[in-house]
């Protein structure tokens, strides 16, 4: 069992690198600002979700694994805020100096 | 090749994807994309710190990344409010451009 638990985790934090690894590359290549936002969700969620997935069945199980999951849900919810109001700051002006 | 180990090497891996990222900050042209930078920064923060502290088993560690989610958090709010209201008397004014 425990292996299987340890195969499980290999391969979700593989799977959460590699978003992070998809999320930078687009950041760094993506034309306009509303594309890089699109890749830097990306990898803000599924990188930081399929980490914590990953890391669930190696923490201990009352206290750890719910801070753990806290965590995720709440940077669930300030990426996606985050994400609507920098597109509606993209949208709107861009961002340079008035 | 233990289970730290990997976990150890995943949280290098993520700080190094952070630091590309962070190039977007060099060359961004508007303040937006700096500021994805620096979110993206927070999340792979996170990420790290949480890899870190499953990995040595240190209960502080996986605080440090909640207090890092919710700093992340305030400074992309912080970035677009300080955005809308540059001289932060007249939202209304800034707002008909």
């Amino acid at each position: 069992m425990k292996i299987a638990l340890d195969i499980f985790t290999i391969f979700s934090v593989m799977a959460g690198a590699f978003f992070f690894l998809a999320g930078t590359v687009g950041l760094l290549r993506f034309p306009d600002p509303l594309t890089r936002l699109h890749a830097l969700t990306k990898a803000d969620n599924l990188g930081l979700g399929l980490v914590v997935l990953g890391l669930l069945p190696q923490t201990h199980w009352p206290l750890d694994t719910i801070k753990l999951i806290a965590i995720w849900l709440f940077a669930l919810l300030a990426g996606a805020t985050v994400g609507q109001l920098m597109a509606c700051t993209a949208r709107r002006g861009g961002g340079q100096p008035k | 090749m233990t289970m730290p180990d990997f976990l150890l090497s995943a949280a290098a891996f993520v700080l190094v994807m952070v630091a590309l990222g962070l190039i977007r900050i060099l060359r961004g042209p508007e303040d937006v994309d700096r500021m994805m930078a620096a979110q993206l920064f927070g999340s792979g923060g996170i990420a790290a710190l949480l890899l870190f502290g499953v990995a040595t088993e240190a209960k502080a560690v996986i605080d440090v990344a909640l207090t890092l989610a919710l700093l992340a958090a305030f400074a992309s709010v912080a970035f677009v409010q300080g955005i809308s209201r540059p001289d932060s008397d007249d939202t209304q004014e800034t707002r008909d451009e």
